[in-house]
Formats: structure tokens, C-alpha cells, sequence
């Protein structure tokens, strides 16, 4: 009797039919096992295929993850003596998984310092278990023909391993050796090509030395290139960050953004960070993101690397290109920020390298292994021993999240800041890395060919298309553009509220069906009534909502010119909750912002020209910063509230809240937030300290959302609460909400996968469509309910 | 009595009795004096006109009805030139319909009037035929007017958008966003240091020296109205299936214009105009045609803002002063705020 086993899953280009082979080979079963479109197929015959089966699901190699298994029995016998490993089998309509891009493991680490290897300090040691994955594949199934390692030949030694089911580097298809692979120069800029004198690990030496001296040296790595300098470096930070510039849209010459850096070790950051037992894991994640640690309150590191924050974004080397730059390089911390200009996606080729970034690197690392699929670090941080992603992109894509059934292929655009997209296919969500904010062409060009990518790796042909209410936003265009190009109808294109998505999105992740309490504070999103949504309550399900509840509506003066500058926010709040008085309280509390400015705006409040209302909680909290002094403009985004944040001071017990009145109007309550702005301002009036004030400004925003969650609970018998949005980015305001809801019975449920900020609303836009669908082929109607 | 006498419009003024019939011709009469208005007919009767006639009307319901560099009487003579003018005609003739709203000062639509007489006699054309009519206080907003205006096109003018080529360049005939800024800060009661005037004007005469030294160069133009320069620009890129990109830092705004904007958080690419045109032109004649606009007052100011490239197709692209490029959309409607 032959068995015919199909697994699907993350199965190719991790191991799995080398280890096939060797499980089989040991249990003395005959057969072979190949790839296909889908995954792996196994045909066995023997005695002991119980084991081989319990076995093929226990001890899978450490990258792989089984996500489907199947058994058939087939007549007839195979015939063929032992067990072999066959050529790829290409089924069309089928699809597989892709690995992520995976740090060098340890054995290649191993190789890399061992001076009788024969890749000793070769920039491009991998295997089966690490290495380039998602961004140097160009085609499925994911055959070395299929990558952008097609144009290096193997050495015979390297052949010879690549063929060996025994060997570690059984079909990686990356495989090279300094004979035959890929290798790495340094350049000064106006030349791409190899120099003979500075190249592997001379040019690597060479870039250390220029390091230690202060330059910055743009490297080439595996999503893009880092800019990268001495992070000790007080003047050399400050030059990088002069080049790096500011972003249009923030109309600052530069921000303050804290720029990531890279350490060699553990041991090394513990220097400069605390990094907790979860925080050390995380750091050591195969996809070696970037961890939020905590600063040290003094340390080696220049005060122009995160100015203002209490964190820093630490990583581990992920590459050999990095633990080279690191080995005898002495380097405590590398700055190694996305080498970009700023608004611009990251850049990836050796010639867009030198032409974009010569006004800010002195030097180039080059390298000749090309990066087909562009991808910027990830980005998390641990709260409460949970990670939290702040930006899903290496390492992370293109992973899936399991939406547990089957359906069509849907295809959502995302929003317009941090955007991603999202696919499904079949029964599972497939988001898109971090594209960035789409204000440049570059962007949107990145956007197009990474959504061409992955829809052709995962062979999707969306029939439906979703984008976010904002008419406005860039990607709501490119996704009108798409269903139009592909005949797509008007009925399969949905447009899904933003806190809806937010919310939709939270629920998959966690396999939640029904109806939710959907808490969803963030910085704006077009309402259904036309204005400027982001302190919601809403009861929710998959395929529509209720708006329950919000905070009451701020002026914002000058639209999103008062997103960049908080103290728009603030005096629209003062001139809401004081009326005539108005005037007083900002005189007294914003003398120091021009005083003609100061007059226009308040001419603007009373007229509301360029004045839309919103009930966002970012603005909120943006509004009080300023008012506190803390921040009057973001220079980047949630600039104003992470000051906020970070002045709170830790109470050691519970903080009475400011008042604030629930107001029922029309089925939906109204948070009356008024009073909140005047008892921060009282407080202010008084000379309270301002950790104090924001300390107790968090605890009523906690409050608020405990009490009417509660009080919805009661109403409707839910008792899963999720919280989403940018605004659950803030540790403080989740510390307080969760214990607050764990009090009252609630079960919080928070982003794990994708991010709570709008980098997670592309997969709640395509979860809304694909249950929009199920309803029926002409019924539109969606969203709000009444 | 007369009806010019009264201080405010009653609902007689319009009712066809006398207290109209003493309106039009002591006021619309005396102040838009011409032959071909003096029959007081139910219609105008045109002599022949030698060429293509061009013909459009626009109507302008400003509020308020005075501003600072003009006033809605001029607006609405400049508004309809200006429609015929950048088609390349020769402005010949205007209709006037006035909607008033019971209750106007009288001494309001004597300004307005009077303001429209002249503006029309400096561009050369005249007000042929016209129509009065009062609504209830309430159902109008003081005075709306309708001007149509008829024009005739030399043979040898052929503008149109789907003729722009990658390779031509994008000329702006002065400063941007002065119009809707005069218009918003003095309706608001926003005082700005610099107070900023509207630039309503009529721009025949500009066009007229363009088109002479173009020699067939100007491949279309638009005055750059409602939803500003990036507007028109967008409807070029789309009908030409080109790509325009503009270089932020050519277009001309004026220092007053550019902080009202920074305040009240508008771009001023999309701020309306009235005085200015939006022209693409052929490489060659990019030189000549510029020369002569800055010989006219109303073009002093011109300037090449960008090129014409093959793509993307259909999109407007600014070259930001930092360096990055930007994608201007067409406004989808009023602007809501984006940044989260």
C-alpha cells in the first residue's frame, strides 16, 4: 500500500525534504517526496509509517510550520528502491508558502569564525535554517532558478552539498563559497562597480576603520541598505541625521525620530539598555527585528540618536555582512537606519544606492547578491511579557495569518499613513511588509511592485477589492485604479471605515467571530458622518458596526496642519471647553507661541474656516502635551503623545480621574471631554507637576474606556473587549485599561501579528470584505448599522 | 419714484412693473451703455461675426460681494472673458442675469454694476442683453449673477489638452492661490499682515500676445479657478494621458499668500484664481511665449513651473524642496484631514 501525504504550509526552502528524506531513509521506507505549488508531496511505502507520520509532525525542521496534512491511500506499489528527492512539480492554480528572510543561525556563525572553514569571514554563509528568503525570491516554487542568486553558478563543492540530503545545505537556494558566490567591496560613491584592492572582508575591515572615524557608510543588506555610523559618535549621528532630512508633510527641516542601532550582543546592549527576559528573546527572534529597551540614564550612546525618548530601537546583527562589521570591529553601537531619504522607500539597488544617498554616505558597502523584494527592518516592543509589533515587515513577511476558513481572493489597499495591503487566499490573510507613509511616488511605486510580487507568489487573482471611507487617501485612488483595470465591479469594491477595519482586523488575528466591544483610539479616520473619527466604541462584528460611543468632538484648526502642530489641538480644546473664557486660558498658557498665530487660530476656531471636528483620542492626548508644554509640534508621528507618555509619572496608587460626563444622543453616548481639558488646566493653573497631571490625564482615558466598555457589556452581554489603534501603542493607558476591564470581567484583546496602529488596518479592510461577501452576490449594504 | 431711489431692493424690482423698468434703465442701461443693449429687446441682435464663435457662460454667487481686488460685479465680467480668452477667442460679447435677494442695498448693485460696466469696457466687450430677477429674503444670498459671453476664434488657434506631448513645458502666468485667499481671510475676518488682494482680471490681452508669438506652440491653456493650479493640471495629465511634473519650487506664491496658507492649512496649489492661466507649450516656443507674457502687467510674474513627461499616465507630480516627489490628486471633494 502507497501513502500519498500532502503538507502544506511554510515547507519550502527550510528543510523539510532533506529531513523527509532522513526520517524516511531511517525508518527503511521506500519512496520519494518533491515540492509543489503547494507544498510538499510524499509518496512512502514500508512498515513503519505510523512513526514516519507522528515523527513528520513532531520533529518538522525549526523554520517550517505545518498548516494542512493529508493522507491518501494508493494502490499498487511504488517499486522504486529507497527514497529519494524528486524535481519540483509546478501545479497551476496552487500555491505555497514563502519563508521569511531568517538571521544567520548559529552553525553558519560557527563557519563564519572558524579560520579552517572554507566560508571563513565569507559575507554570505547560509543554509537550509537561515538566510535570504522572501526578498531575493523572484518566482515560485522557490527554486534557486527562481532567485536572485540564478546568476552565480555553484562551485562543484558547493554543487556537491546542495545535492546532498545529508548535508546542511540540501537545496539552499542562496548556497554560495568566496569560489563561486556573490561578494561584498566598498565603494566612495559615482562607482557601482567591484574594486580589486577593498573587497570581502577587506572592504569590510575598510568600512570599520571609516566607521571608527566617523563616516557614514551606507550598507547594503538584505531588505535595502542601512545607513549606518558610529552611535557613539555624537558629531557623526548629527551629520546623518542632517542628511537624513525631515518630511514634507511634517514641514520640519528634520525630526527627532530615533534612529535604530545595532549591537553586536546582548552582553553589549546592556550597556546602554535594559533589556527584560522577553526583550532578550525577542532580540534573539530568528527575525532579529528591532526591540524597543528602555535607556539607560547614562551610557555610552550620542544624545542624537533618540532625542527626547525614553527608548531606543536596538537589533542583533542578522546578516554576515553585520556580525563581520561587528568582529574586531570594537563597535559598541552601529546607528543602522533605513538608508532613505526621508518620505522615500528604502533603498535596494547599488546604483539607486549611490545616486539617492551620496549627499548623506561617504561610502558604500556594496554587494552583487540583488534584493528582488524590498523590505525595512520590523519593529516591536514587549509590554507586559507580550510582543507587541510596531511595523511588520523582514522577517515577518511574507508569513500568513491563519483565517481559519476558506474564501475568495481579496485584496485591501490599506490606509495612508504606515499603509500595507493585505491578500487572502484561500483560508489564509497574507499582509503586506510595511510600505511607509504614501506621500511619494517612490512609495507608491514600492506598493505596486511588492503587491505584484506577492499576488504572483501566492498566485492570487483578487475578486474583490478593499479601501478605506477616506476618498482622499492615496490608497483609496490606487484602489479604484486596480478594480478598474481589472474589470473588478462596483459590488466587489468595498470601502470599509477605518475603526471598523481596526477592529475587524484585531478579531481575525485572534480568530474571533461575532460580535466584539471594539475600543479603537487612534489619531483620525473618515466617519460615516463625514467627520474625523478616533476615540470609538464600536459594537462589532465582521461585517458591520454600531457606533456606541466616542469622545466629544474638537475643533481642529487648519485640518491636518493641527495634527503636526499640537497646539492647534490645544487651543481648539481651551476655546471648545471655556467658550468666551477661552481667551484668557490661552494667553496665560500659550504665550509662547506667536502671538499672531495665537489670534488667526482663534479667529479660525470662532469662524471655522478649515476647521473640521474630530473625536480623535490621538488628538486628545497631542492637545494635552501642548497644554502641558510638552510638545507644540510632531515631527514625527505620535511625537506629542509619546512625551505625553513618558512624563507620566508611575502612581503607586490609584489616581482619582478628571470629570467627565457621559451624554446619550440619539443611542449614542457622547464622552464629554470638556471638563477633562479644564481640569488639566486647572491643575496647570495651580503649579501641579506636570507627571502628576499626565499621570491622572491617562488614568480618566483608562477609565472612560473601562466604564463604557462595561457599561456596553451590560447592554449587550459582550464581554471581549478589543482594543486597537495607535493609541494602545501607549504602555501606560494599556497597563491601566487591562487591569481595569480584568477587574470588571472583560476579556482585552489586543494586535499580536500585525500592528495596533494603521500598519493593521489593510487585513481588517480585507476580513470586512470577505464577510461583506458571504452575505449575498447584490446586497451592498454594509458598515454602519442604524 | 424712482427705482434707484429706494435704499434696499423690494420684491417689485423684479415683478416686471415700473420700480424694474426704472432699474434697468437708470442703472443696467446707463452703466452698460452700448448699441446693440439699447432696444431693450427680448434679445440682443448680433452682427456678423468673421470666424469660429466661441461661447460659454459661468455663474457667481461669491459671498462676501466685495473683496479686496475686486468685487463680484468684476468677478463676473473677468470670469467669463477669461473662459473665452484661454480657448484662444476674442471676447465680443456678455449676458448679465442678476438674482437678487430682497432687501440688497440698493447702493450694493449700483457698486456692482458700475464695477462690471467698467471692467467690461477695459476688456473690450460689451453687456448685449440681461435679466433681473428678486427672490424672497432668504432664498438667495444677496446677489448672485450669471454672465454668458459669446467670442470669436482666429482659424488659426487649435487648443487642446489631448494635443500636450511629453517634452512641453507648463507655464503659470503669475503668482498662485492670491484669489481665494483675499476671498477667505476677508470673509472669515482673518487679517493678515500683508493684506492679500484678489488677482481678478481678464486675461484676453494676455493670451492675445502669447498666441501671436507662439506660432501654434501653446498646446492648451486653462485659467486656474476653482480647485487651483493642481486641478487644471490634473485634467491636462488626464486627457493627454501624460505625466506633469512640477517643481514646487517654480511656482510663484506670494510671501502673504504662503502664510495665510501655512495658518489656515491650505495648499495654495489648490487655492481658486481668477486672474491667472495655467499654459502647456512647446519646448520651442517655451522662450517667446514667456517673453511676451512678461511683457503684459498681468504676467509679469510668469513662470516655468514643470514639464510634460510620458508617465505615469494621467498623474500630476511635484518636485518637493526637500527633494522627494509628491503625487497631487484631485481634490475628492471639500479637504478632510488625512494624518492619523
Amino acid at each position: 500500500m502507497i501513502r500519498r501525504i500532502h503538507i502544506t504550509g511554510v515547507v519550502q526552502g527550510v528543510g523539510f525534504r532533506p529531513f523527509v528524506y532522513n526520517l524516511a531513509s531511517r525508518l527503511n521506507l521506500t519512496g520519494f517526496c518533491m515540492n509543489d505549488s503547494d507544498g510538499v508531496v510524499i509518496e512512502v511505502e514500508g512498515d513503519s509509517i505510523d512513526s514516519f507520520l507522528s515523527e513528520l509532525k513532531d520533529c518538522a525542521p525549526p523554520l517550517s510550520r505545518i498548516e494542512g496534512l493529508t493522507v491518501e491511500e494508493l494502490p499498487g506499489s511504488i517499486g522504486a528502491k529507497g527514497f529519494s528527492i524528486r524535481e519540483s512539480d509546478d501545479a497551476a492554480g496552487s500555491f505555497t508558502l514563502v519563508s521569511p528572510d531568517i538571521a544567520t543561525c548559529d552553525d553558519c556563525l560557527g563557519e563564519l569564525l572558524d579560520p579552517a572553514d572554507r566560508r571563513h569571514l565569507y559575507p554570505f554563509i547560509n543554509c537550509t535554517s537561515c538566510g535570504p528568503r522572501y526578498s531575493i525570491v523572484t518566482g515560485i516554487p522557490y527554486d534557486r532558478p527562481k532567485t536572485t542568486m540564478a546568476g552565480f553558478r555553484m562551485c562543484p563543492e558547493c554543487e556537491a552539498e546542495y545535492n546532498d540530503p545529508r548535508d546542511r545545505r540540501f537545496h539552499a537556494q542562496p548556497n554560495a563559497c568566496p569560489r563561486c558566490g556573490p561578494g561584498v567591496w566598498l565603494s566612495e560613491g559615482g562607482t557601482t562597480e567591484p574594486s580589486s584592492d577593498e573587497t570581502d572582508f577587506g572592504a569590510i575591515q575598510r568600512a570599520q576603520t571609516l566607521l571608527r572615524e566617523g563616516a557614514v557608510v551606507a550598507v547594503k543588506g538584505i531588505g535595502g541598505f542601512h545607513l549606518a555610523c558610529d552611535a557613539t559618535n555624537e558629531e557623526a549621528v548629527r551629520r546623518l541625521r542632517a542628511g537624513k532630512r525631515g518630511s514634507v508633510r511634517s514641514r520640519l527641516a528634520f525630526s527627532d525620530k530615533p534612529f535604530a542601532l545595532m549591537s553586536p550582543d546582548l552582553e553589549t546592549i546592556g550597556a546602554y539598555a535594559e533589556a527584560s527576559g522577553p526583550e532578550r528573546e525577542a532580540l534573539l527572534d530568528r527575525a532579529r527585528p528591532i526591540v524597543l529597551l528602555k535607556k539607560r540614564l547614562s551610557g555610552p550612546i550620542a544624545s542624537a540618536v533618540a532625542p527626547m525618548n525614553k527608548h531606543y530601537g536596538v537589533m542583533l546583527p542578522y546578516t554576515p555582512v553585520h556580525h563581520l562589521l561587528f568582529h574586531t570591529g570594537g563597535f559598541t553601537a552601529l546607528v543602522m537606519t533605513s538608508g532613505n531619504l526621508a518620505d522615500e522607500p528604502i533603498v535596494t539597488s547599488n546604483s539607486e544606492a549611490v545616486k539617492r544617498l551620496s549627499g548623506i554616505a561617504d561610502f558604500f558597502l556594496l554587494h552583487d547578491r540583488g534584493i528582488h523584494m524590498r523590505v525595512d527592518d520590523s519593529i516591536l516592543r514587549v509590554d507586559s511579557g507580550k510582543r507587541r509589533l510596531l511595523r511588520r515587515a523582514r522577517g515577518f513577511t511574507p508569513g500568513v495569518i491563519p483565517l481559519g476558513e476558506e474564501g475568495p481572493d481579496v485584496l485591501a489597499f490599506g490606509p495612508y499613513l504606515k499603509n500595507t495591503f493585505c491578500i487572502t487566499r484561500g483560508a489564509y490573510a497574507i499582509p503586506g511588509p510595511h510600505i511607509g507613509d504614501l506621500d511619494d511616488i517612490g512609495t507608491e511605486e514600492f506598493f505596486c511592485e511588492t503587491l505584484g510580487n506577492l499576488k504572483s507568489t501566492f498566485r492570487a487573482e483578487p475578486v474583490a477589492v478593499a479601501h478605506d471611507l477616506h476618498p482622499g487617501y492615496p490608497s483609496t485612488r490606487l484602489a479604484l485604479e486596480y478594480a478598474k483595470r481589472h474589470a473588478i465591479p462596483d459590488e466587489r469594491v468595498y470601502a470599509v471605515q477605518h475603526h471598523h477595519a481596526h477592529v475587524a482586523g484585531c478579531m481575525a488575528e485572534h480568530g474571533l467571530h461575532g460580535s466584539v466591544i471594539g475600543v479603537a483610539f487612534d489619531g483620525a479616520g473618515l466617519g460615516t458622518d463625514n467627520t474625523i473619527w478616533g476615540g470609538e466604541f464600536l459594537v462589532a462584528d465582521r461585517s458591520g458596526f454600531e457606533r456606541a460611543a466616542h469622545l466629544s468632538h474638537m475643533p481642529m484648526p487648519g485640518g491636518d496642519m493641527a495634527a503636526l502642530e499640537p497646539w492647534r489641538m490645544a487651543l481648539g480644546c481651551i476655546w471648545r471647553a471655556y467658550g468666551d473664557a477661552a481667551s484668557e486660558v490661552i494667553e496665560r498658557f500659550f504665550a509662547r507661541v506667536d502671538e499672531k498665530k495665537r489670534t488667526l487660530v482663534g479667529k479660525m476656531l470662532r469662524s471655522r474656516v478649515n476647521t473640521p471636528l474630530t473625536s480623535s483620542a490621538g488628538r486628545l492626548f497631542d492637545a494635552v502635551s501642548s497644554i502641558l508644554g510638552l510638545k507644540d509640534a510632531n515631527g514625527y508621528e505620535g511625537e506629542a503623545a509619546m512625551a505625553l507618555e513618558y512624563t507620566a509619572a508611575a502612581a503607586a496608587e490609584r489616581i482619582e480621574p478628571y470629570p467627565y460626563a457621559l451624554v446619550a444622543e440619539h443611542g449614542i453616548t457622547r464622552i464629554e471631554t470638556g471638563t477633562v481639558i479644564k481640569g488639566v488646566v486647572a491643575e496647570m493653573a495651580r503649579g501641579m507637576d506636570r507627571s502628576r497631571i499626565s499621570a491622572r490625564f491617562h488614568q480618566t482615558m483608562a477609565d472612560i474606556i473601562v466604564t463604557v466598555s462595561s457599561g456596553l457589556s451590560e447592554r449587550t452581554g459582550i464581554k471581549d473587549v478589543v482594543l486597537t489603534g495607535g493609541v494602545f501603542q501607549n504602555t501606560l493607558l494599556v497597563w491601566m485599561v487591562t487591569e481595569g476591564l480584568r477587574r470588571e470581567g472583560l476579556k482585552a484583546w489586543q494586535n499580536e501579528q500585525v500592528p495596533a496602529n494603521d500598519g493593521g488596518v489593510a487585513l481588517g479592510q480585507a476580513v470586512v470584505a470577505r464577510e461583506l461577501m458571504k452575505g449575498s452576490t447584490d446586497n451592498k449594504a454594509r458598515g454602519e448599522r442604524a | 419714484m424712482t427705482a434707484v431711489n429706494e435704499k434696499r431692493i423690494l420684491l417689485g424690482h423684479g415683478s416686471g412693473g415700473t420700480l424694474m423698468r426704472s432699474l434697468i434703465e437708470e442703472l443696467f442701461l446707463e452703466e452698460f451703455k452700448n448699441p446693440l443693449l439699447e432696444p431693450l429687446g427680448d434679445q440682443a441682435v448680433l452682427n456678423p461675426i468673421d470666424g469660429r464663435i466661441a461661447f460659454t457662460t459661468d455663474s457667481y454667487v461669491v459671498d462676501p460681494l466685495f473683496f479686496p481686488g475686486g468685487d463680484i460685479g468684476k468677478l463676473a465680467v473677468c470670469g467669463t472673458v477669461n473662459d473665452l480668452a484661454v480657448g484662444g477667442a476674442l471676447p465680443l460679447y456678455l449676458s448679465a442675469g442678476f438674482i437678487i435677494e430682497e432687501g440688497l442695498p440698493v447702493e450694493a448693485l449700483k457698486r456692482v454694476v458700475r464695477s462690471m460696466a467698467e471692467c467690461a469696457r477695459s476688456a473690450g466687450v460689451k453687456v448685449v442683453t440681461g435679466d433681473t430677477k428678486v427672490v424672497e429674503r432668504g432664498k438667495g444670498d444677496k446677489l448672485f449673477i450669471n454672465t454668458a459671453g459669446v467670442g470669436v476664434l482666429d482659424d488659426s488657434v487649435s487648443l487642446s489638452p489631448a494635443s500636450i506631448e511629453p517634452g512641453n513645458v507648463v507655464i503659470i502666468s503669475g503668482t498662485v492661490g492670491d484669489h481665494g485667499i483675499a476671498i477667505m481671510t476677508h470673509r472669515e475676518g482673518i487679517e493678515m499682515e500683508v493684506p492679500v488682494k484678489s488677482d481678478c482680471a481678464p486675461l484676453h490681452l494676455l493670451v492675445k500676445g502669447m498666441l501671436a508669438v507662439a506660432h501654434g506652440g501653446v498646446r492648451a491653456m486653462r485659467d486656474a479657478t476653482r480647485g487651483g493650479v493642481a486641478t487644471v493640471l490634473n485634467e491636462f495629465a488626464g486627457a493627454s494621458g501624460t505625466a506633469i511634473v512640477m517643481d514646487e519650487g517654480l511656482v510663484p506664491v506670494r510671501e502673504e499668500v504662503r502664510g495665510a496658507c501655512e495658518i489656515l492649512g491650505f495648499d495654495p496649489l489648490y487655492i481658486a484664481n481668477e486672474g491667472k492661466l495655467v499654459a502647456v507649450v512647446s519646448k520651442d516656443a517655451a522662450d517667446e511665449v514667456l517673453k511676451a507674457m512678461r511683457a503684459n502687467p498681468l504676467g509679469v510674474d510668469a513662470a516655468v513651473v514643470g514639464e510634460v513627461a510620458k508617465g505615469p499616465a494621467g498623474k500630476l507630480l511635484l518636485k518637493t524642496s526637500i527633494g522627494n516627489t509628491r503625487i497631487l490628486d484631485m481634490l475628492a471633494g471639500e479637504q478632510l484631514p488625512r494624518i492619523c
